[in-house]
């Protein structure tokens, strides 16, 4: 679209409002309301706010359905986070955000600012960040972008946590060829808090001074939220540049100990990053969470360069900026505060009483709208239409029995999507703040409290593939396998964060699967009794047409109950491996399917809530009593990559076990050995801690079979692999490196 | 004794330090702001982790400049301990109080991981708790981690026993793979090894490894025994020269 320089003030006219984004009936809402055609700063403010990316517009109606409460939320969706009380009287407070759009364009930057964004929506409230996740999807290893954004994302996520030293512990990557078009990067950051000291961003006192800090206000970013977020890519997509931020880890990092000083003394009644959408979201949200009117003077904010226009002011999404409302005899300590971080402060509003968002620039009233009609687009519900291509059943008789098992398994070692991401996190700070206790690579990442015996765990999952095959499976097991992971560290899960990439929602299909997700999240989590307290909606991820397989991410965290975590790797020859859960026949979905067999299709795996509680409930006993030696998923490559997962895994330092197993009769062995059926756990135990294991498992009617021991130089799966754990490792850990820059060292 | 720990903006471990110091080792420790120039009497400042002042010129070129740093060089021209961590060696470096230079690693990117390192040389202020040639895990965190000096330097410094670990494989050995004196285990491509050198004086140590993330048993003790505490060894040393020197000290006034 052309943006008119910065002189220019065009005449707005509906043609004008249809270059924004906006629908003819949101435009005659608009003028309806006003009673009047808006000046062009008041169509750019309505054009962002109304945004899917900002407004929730096509998803707030399928959002109510999930469980947002329990006895441990402090504060669920509605906020820049969610919170939920970890005991001690300390809260977590946590968040999933995309920043698909912006990574595709721009991967470094787009990566680097989609990290500042969340670690901004963390401290806002007063917490401070203690970790970071982050969930990616790129296309296939062999399209000619996927490999120069899979370095540009990770550099850029390194980039900006490393430099503002928050560790980044963990996270999952996957490469499928639907997002050859759209990469997704959806990074998520927990805090802590004192519950009596959580921050909210919702504006309070009229005539309280508005302040604005952090870096000054530049011409970078503008409409990243209504064109760079809310629409699909097409062949223009590389021109939108420009508006992608550039992030300041530097600036950042003096803004959180900042925010943080600020908070602490007790000198702000809200606080408000600046994120999509900058100073008008932000000044807006917390107006209308007050129900409050506001009037900010544009000519008092610090700006970077000269001429900008108030539409440019007013749409800057500028990084590293907070808005602060407080008392007026605070103004001076606050900017105090800021003077000693090197930081601008700047009074450029008050709160008022009449409901009204009045903008005022050189003297000259721009913006006077209801906040409320800014705040509150209608909810929309969208056309929803079950695709034709429904789901097909596949048994197993469509795959035949590979004839060489060791070359099946060198196979999903080495494939992208089963190989360590070791290279990944190398370039990750997972021990600035001292409290890391799992390092990535783990089913979750555990971290400490510090000063405390509080250990937080945390994870990100999503099998798109399932998704794929059946959202409302696919986003059920997402949950599962979530909560799983955080189990096999020992952990309780205690909320759920969530990130839903989709495609386009005004193609009834897309809004079938984000329905049918949605419904999967909920029927899950009302299962496990875990609230939703956060969550970001992503739409739009399409090229020409061609959208994302569904991809609801899970951020899950969960609280460490035993005196230690659990780990994954095997510990001590001798102990004996146990498979906890059922098994069947399900091939279907694996990537074993789509590896050996180029099979994407079929149904995804079984689920079943009430089994998988069992089991979550057999490992946390056993772990209380200190049965488990080991404690590993089983998941994407079955049971035969859990078992190279539980070997190959052991830290660096310690000596690397092999194992032997022995598959049961009544299935094929490679459906043993490659089916990714739900609800199971590989762990090892000392001998004379079995028969308290099996007790437990049937006392919760959990099948638990012996497979076999630790034990040898070799991986010996039944009679079908011996493959030495040395030469299966370093496969594992370097082909990652070979796959996105042709070798790696180490 | 007393440590200050030194807060630059973009410091990023000087918390996690502090902690180690106060908690772990159980001694006083003060922050040190960067716009003061006291030091606050104490016997030894560490500059601690992190990307003083963003680091977008060039490691430590901004933070040379602040007013603690001419505080920090009177310190060390009288003797004072001076402990630089990472981006504190790289400051130290940048302000002349350590010789040589840290420059982007050999293969470009940031690297984060457990190395091993062997203890060259123990009649100093800070490794004078372990033996030659022990053998520890610490972890590296660092983009720009590279330690480069002209071979006259180095040589001097190898003669005065002022290298005072360098990186290794697990078992201490030293494996030679490209021909300039660089081992395979050496994760950033440093001259000759080296991950952490000391000026002439003797009484200013700079390292790339983080010794408070390889301190703390509290954390230590999770992943099945996975980490050391073998960082703890450098922070003992400096205690204990500290206490022997004010031992000596007052038995010489009674004396």
């Amino acid at each position: 679209m052309g943006r008119p320089t910065s002189s220019e003030r065009p005449p707005v006219t509906p043609e004008l409002a249809r270059e924004h984004g906006l629908t003819t009936g949101e435009w005659e809402r608009l003028c309806s309301r006003l009673g009047r055609v808006p000046t062009y700063e008041e169509l750019g403010v309505a054009t962002v706010m109304w945004s899917e990316h900002c407004s929730y517009k096509s998803s707030r109606f399928h959002l109510r359905r999930l469980p947002t409460t329990g006895d441990r939320v402090v504060q669920g969706p509605g906020e820049n986070a969610g919170a939920v009380s970890i005991g001690g009287g300390l809260a977590v407070v946590f968040k999933i955000e995309s920043h698909n759009h912006p990574s595709y364009i721009e991967p470094y930057q787009g990566a680097a600012t989609g990290v500042g964004g969340i670690l901004r929506d963390v401290f806002t409230m007063g917490a401070r960040p203690i970790a970071s996740l982050n969930s990616l999807r790129f296309g296939d290893p062999s399209h000619p972008k996927t490999r120069s954004l899979v370095r540009g994302v990770v550099a850029g996520i390194g980039g900006y946590g490393n430099s503002i030293g928050v560790p980044t512990v963990g996270g999952e990557v996957y490469f499928d060829h639907g997002y050859d078009g759209n990469c997704l990067v959806n990074a998520f950051t927990l805090g802590v808090v004192e519950e009596s000291r959580l921050m909210l961003a919702r504006a309070s006192g009229v005539g309280n001074p508005v302040l604005l800090i952090g870096s000054r206000t530049g011409r970078d970013g503008i409409h990243g939220a209504s064109l760079l977020a809310s629409a699909e890519f097409d062949a223009t997509s590389e021109e939108k540049r420009p508006t992608v931020q550039v992030g300041d880890p530097f600036t950042e990092k003096l803004l959180l100990e900042a925010t943080l000083e600020i908070q602490a003394a007790d000198l702000a009644v809200a606080v408000q990053d600046l994120g999509a959408a900058g100073l008008t979201s932000s000044s807006v949200e917390m107006a209308s969470r007050g129900e409050l009117g506001i009037e900010l003077d544009l000519d008092h904010v610090p700006l970077r360069e000269t001429g900008m226009t108030a539409y440019e002011i007013m749409l800057s999404e500028s990084q590293e900026r907070m808005l602060i409302v407080c008392e007026p005899a605070r103004v001076p300590q606050i900017q105090a505060v800021c003077r000693k971080w090197d930081l601008e402060a700047a009074v450029v509003g008050r709160l008022t009483d009449d409901g009204t968002y009045r903008v005022r620039h050189h003297g000259v009233e721009v913006i006077a709208v209801p906040v409320d009609l800014l705040a509150d687009p209608p909810a929309l519900e969208r056309p929803i239409a079950e695709p034709a291509d429904a789901e097909t059943e596949v048994g197993p008789e469509a795959f035949p029995e590979p004839e060489d098992y060791e070359r099946v398994l060198r196979d999903l070692v080495a494939s992208p999507n089963l190989c360590s991401r070791q290279w990944i996190w190398d370039q990750y700070d997972h021990f600035v703040g001292g409290g890391t206790l799992v390092h990535p690579g783990g089913d979750a990442a555990v971290v400490q409290v510090v000063g405390t015996d509080l250990k937080v765990a945390m994870t990100v999952d999503c099998n798109s593939r399932y998704c794929q095959l059946d959202p409302y499976v696919g986003a059920s097991i997402a949950i599962c396998e979530a909560a799983r992971n955080l189990v096999a560290s020992g952990a309780e899960p205690i909320g759920v964060s969530d990130c839903l990439n989709f495609g386009n929602p005004e193609r009834p299909e897309i809004m079938w699967q984000f329905e049918q997700a949605v419904n999967g999240i909920r029927d899950a989590c009302v299962a496990f009794r875990l609230p939703v307290v956060s969550g970001n909606v992503s739409f739009y991820n399409e090229t020409e047409g061609r959208a994302i397989p569904p991809t609801p991410t899970i951020a899950m965290v969960g609280l460490v109950r035993a005196s230690q975590p659990l780990t994954s790797w095997f510990k001590a020859a001798g102990d004996e491996i146990w498979l906890l859960g059922s098994s069947r026949e399900e091939l279907a979905g694996s990537e074993f399917a789509a590896i050996v067999h180029g099979r994407r299709d079929g149904a995804p795996p079984w689920v079943d809530f009430r089994a998988e509680q069992a089991l979550h409930q057999v490992v946390l006993s056993a772990a209380e009593r200190s049965l488990l030696a080991s404690c590993h998923d089983v998941s994407d490559g079955g049971l035969a990559m859990a078992m190279v997962e539980s070997c190959c895994s052991v830290p660096d330092g310690l000596p690397m076990p092999g194992a032997r197993i022995r598959l049961a009769e009544g299935m094929r062995p490679d459906a043993w050995l490659f089916g990714e059926s739900q609800g199971r756990m590989l762990v090892s135990v000392k001998r004379e801690a079995s028969s308290a294991l099996r007790d437990l498992a049937s006392g919760h009617a959990v099948p638990a079979m012996q497979l076999g021991e630790v034990g040898g130089t070799t991986l010996d799966l039944d009679d079908l692999v011996s493959i030495p754990v040395a030469e299966l490792a370093a496969v594992w850990r370097g082909a990652f490196g070979a796959l996105v820059d042709g070798g790696t060292r180490r | 004794m007393k440590w200050g720990v030194v807060t630059f903006p973009g410091s990023n471990d000087d918390r996690d330090t502090a902690h180690v110091l106060r908690n772990v080792l159980g001694q006083e420790t003060v922050p040190l702001w960067h716009k003061s120039a006291d030091l606050e009497g104490v016997d030894c400042v560490v500059l601690p982790g992190g990307f003083s002042y963003g680091d977008y010129l060039r490691c430590g070129a901004i933070a040379r400049f602040s007013p603690i740093m001419g505080a920090i060089a009177r310190h060390a021209a009288s003797g004072g301990l001076v402990l630089g961590i990472c981006n504190g060696f790289q400051v130290l470096c940048e302000a002349g109080l350590l010789p040589g230079a840290l420059v982007r690693n050999r293969d470009l990117r940031f690297v984060c991981r457990d190395v091993t390192l062997r203890v060259e040389s123990i009649s100093n202020p800070f490794t004078n708790l372990a033996f030659a040639g022990d053998v520890w895990r610490i972890p590296v965190k660092h983009g720009e981690g590279c330690y480069v000096a002209d071979p006259a330097t180095l040589d001097e410094m190898e003669r005065e026993a002022r290298i005072l670990v360098r990186y290794c494989r697990p078992d201490g050995s030293r494996v030679r793979d490209d021909g300039a004196g660089r081992s395979d285990y050496n994760p950033n491509g440093s001259a000759r090894d080296v991950a952490g050198v000391m000026n002439a004086g003797r009484n200013v140590f700079g390292l790339m490894p983080h010794p408070e993330h390889a301190a703390d048993p509290a954390i230590l003790g999770a992943e099945g025994a996975r980490r050391s505490a073998d960082g703890m060894r450098i922070f003992q040393s400096i205690a204990h020269w500290v206490d022997q020197r004010r031992e000596q000290a007052s038995a010489g006034s009674m004396r």
